[in-house]
């Protein structure tokens, strides 16, 4: 791999985050994203790249995701967790889809 | 036809009609195997998810959860066995069983009760042969295993776990399965579920440790409290997964080789009718020329 491309990594991933939505059975989405909001017991929450690791037991109800492109997806996720690690989130749900 | 013939001519067709059903079956296994695998893999992330975020918690905390905790003294071990429901797929179930009598004699040893939990129908035929009791049992779905399914066993041995020995609560959890390894192979596991002990490559913090910056929300032992149930849960499911993944290769290669023993009958049959049908053949001619010969003999007299 060139210097180039690490170079572009890093600033990438500074910017982006990696997102993955499991549910119990299957992958339901994975990419890269801007933002994500999903809702745990707690209340909401938004997360951007360079948030501190977390682990959080998520409510059931809607999972937003904001693609670098401005777009954004949405998913419900029920019965489940949400884990923040080096930018990359994790939401595993025992049920979850693309709403 | 001679009797001989006609007993070897229906055994061939006794024999091709098996070796149509045993060879559909193969194909019919052969197919689910890939889709099984497909399942397998499909839920690999989320297991996988689950087993990172419990060695999270365990490494940047300093909880004592009653699941982790090896107790004092096991007097009572449960065993979830996971069979098939249908039979044809050669020794998968009966290894899984040999298995556990193994497993019971050992605990048995160690002077621990065992109480049995059963999925699939062929470990209930198994107790039932032996009038034995379980606490529960599942069937119906072993082929296809659905989330649900996992959910309602891990609750079930979670509760038992949870319960006091006195109220026929259990003090540790096996499960008994047979892992898929590859099409030709699959190995009856034995894995003891509860007390959790290995959290991948993790080494139990210290009780006044400091720890990283890493939120838990509500906190570290709520967040374990609803984690691990959901562990166990993806433990059960990844057992069922691969217990039916193993369940259509074995029964591929049982097929495969019941086809193979068809076509062996068959042939051997085959020869054995030609043979039959020469010797009546040679026996009839012989009848004939003896006949002739005897009507010339006559007939010269005169």
């Amino acid at each position: 791999m060139g210097q180039d491309s690490v170079r572009a990594k890093v600033i990438m991933s500074e910017k982006n985050l990696r997102v993955e939505l499991v549910a119990a059975d299957r992958s339901v989405w994975s990419g890269d994203a801007k933002m994500v909001v999903a809702k745990t017991v707690e209340g909401e929450i938004g997360l951007l790249a360079g948030h501190e690791p977390m682990l959080a037991i998520l409510g059931s109800g809607e999972v937003r995701i904001t693609l670098p492109t401005g777009e954004s997806i949405k998913a419900t996720a029920a019965d489940g967790f949400i884990s923040v690690e080096h930018d990359v989130v994790t939401i595993f749900a025992g049920q979850a889809q693309l709403a | 036809m001679g009797a001989q013939l006609r007993v070897y001519r229906q055994k061939i067709k006794s024999a091709q009609t098996t070796k149509k059903i045993t060879r559909a079956m193969e194909l019919i296994s052969a197919s689910r195997i890939y889709k099984a695998q497909q399942r397998l893999a499909a839920a690999n992330p989320y297991s996988r998810a689950i087993t990172r975020a419990v060695s999270a918690v365990a490494t940047f905390s300093n909880i004592d959860h009653p699941l982790t905790t090896e107790p004092k003294e096991i007097r009572r071990s449960a065993v979830v066995i996971f069979t098939s429901d249908r039979g044809l797929a050669g020794a998968f179930s009966s290894n899984v069983m040999k298995e556990s009598e193994q497993l019971t004699q050992l605990l048995r040893e160690q002077g621990k009760d065992v109480s049995y939990y059963l999925v699939g129908r062929k470990s209930v035929g198994f107790f039932s042969f032996r009038k034995r009791a379980a606490i529960r049992s599942w069937t119906g779905g072993t082929d296809l295993p659905v989330f649900t399914t996992a959910q309602e066993i891990a609750e079930a041995v979670v509760n038992a776990f949870n319960l006091g020995y006195e109220d026929g609560g259990v003090d540790e959890i096996h499960l008994v399965y047979n892992k898929f390894v590859s099409m030709i192979s699959q190995e009856p596991q034995v894995v003891r579920l509860l007390p959790l002990e290995i959290v991948e490559g993790v080494s139990k913090p210290e009780a006044n440790e400091v720890f990283p910056l890493y939120e838990f929300e509500p906190d570290a032992s709520k967040v374990l409290d609803a984690l691990l149930p959901v562990y166990i849960e993806s433990r059960i499911f990844n057992a069922m997964l691969q217990s039916a993944a193993a369940e259509h290769a074995a029964r591929q290669k049982a097929m495969k080789s019941a086809t193979e023993n068809a076509d062996k009958l068959i042939k051997n049959y085959t020869r054995l009718s030609n043979s039959a049908r020469q010797s009546e053949i040679t026996q009839q001619i012989s009848e004939i020329v003896g006949g002739a010969d005897a009507l010339v003999d006559t007939s010269d007299k005169e």
